[in-house]
């Protein structure tokens, strides 16, 4: 099981305390689409993401960057059992979405790009170091379920 | 060859403007022996480097981190010709330090991250996606003398 000390909880529900999902979601999510171009293909069914201004305000783009980031907030609420919190999610993601799970990554490193942005020089060494060990564990639990 | 279009050379070009050399080259090296502690065997004369606090305040980093920054400014200069630019560089990690090539991978995300936090919205995605494909380019550059 992951052990947290007590810095890496208090920085967690910091960043995530603070954090506007509304704001972070849709800029998380249309970051990897353009950074990442290969990950449009699981949103075959959002219309435009042809250029980087028409994903930025593309509306089904922002939606969905809520959505996973309300997901995110889960694993938020239960550190301790984010394996068993994602499992459902991850089977999701496997037989339903078929997404490939290296791409889970990808997005956590969009994120970390969002956060440190808005952070600024708050994003110290040791909050990265935190935050990028949140990332892992939730990238790792999302990717449990998979044959 | 990596071709960069001209758009991509502009990009690259006003990132690095905003970027202190003498602040971002420590930051990001402090960041990549905090977030990625194994990174601490390359540096044994360093002296402490073993805690957070230690590695921010050590000057034997944060010369080295200007160092590291100073030749990704010859990459800067030489964008078409970064594989023979950095040629030197690769073999002389790859016989002397013997450092294990995955590490330029991670200090190349720190540097980024670095940047994030230093020109925030300035980094956006479009930019980011060029500033990655930049690094990339550096990242293999570096591989190019390993066997």
């Amino acid at each position: 099981m992951v052990e947290w000390t007590d810095f890496e909880r208090a920085t967690i529900q910091d960043i995530f305390g603070k954090m506007d999902y509304e704001v972070v979601g849709p800029a998380a999510l249309s970051r990897c689409l353009v950074v990442y171009p290969w990950t449009q293909r699981y949103f075959g069914g959002f219309g435009n993401l042809y250029n980087a201004a028409a994903i930025a305000s593309n509306p089904m783009v922002a939606a969905h960057g809520k959505v996973v980031l309300r997901g995110l907030d889960r694993a938020v609420r239960n550190m301790d059992d984010i394996k068993g919190t994602y499992a459902e999610l991850s089977v999701l993601h496997s037989e339903k979405l078929h997404v490939d799970p290296d791409n889970f990554k990808l997005l956590a490193d969009c994120l970390t790009i969002v956060v440190a942005a808005q952070l600024g020089k708050d994003f110290t060494g040791d909050v990265q170091a935190a935050f990028q060990k949140f990332l892992a564990v939730v990238v790792s639990s999302l990717g449990r379920q998979y044959h | 060859m990596v071709k960069f279009t001209e758009k991509e050379r502009s990009t690259i070009r006003a990132i690095w403007e905003k970027v202190n050399i003498d602040e971002v080259g420590p930051d990001a090296l402090a960041r990549v022996l905090i977030v990625y502690p194994w990174t601490e065997r390359y540096f044994g004369t360093f002296g402490d480097i073993f805690t957070a606090s230690a590695v921010l305040n050590n000057d034997k980093v944060r010369a080295h981190g200007k160092v590291v920054l100073k030749a990704l400014d010859e990459a800067v200069k030489n964008v078409d010709n970064i594989k023979k630019t950095y040629a030197y560089l690769s073999r002389l990690h790859y016989e002397v330090f013997h450092v294990d090539p995955d590490n330029f991978r991670l200090l190349a995300d720190c540097i980024t991250i670095a940047i994030a936090c230093k020109v925030k919205s300035a980094l956006d995605p479009q930019v980011q996606a060029t500033w990655k494909k930049f690094l990339s380019a550096v990242v293999d550059a570096m591989n190019s003398q390993y066997y």
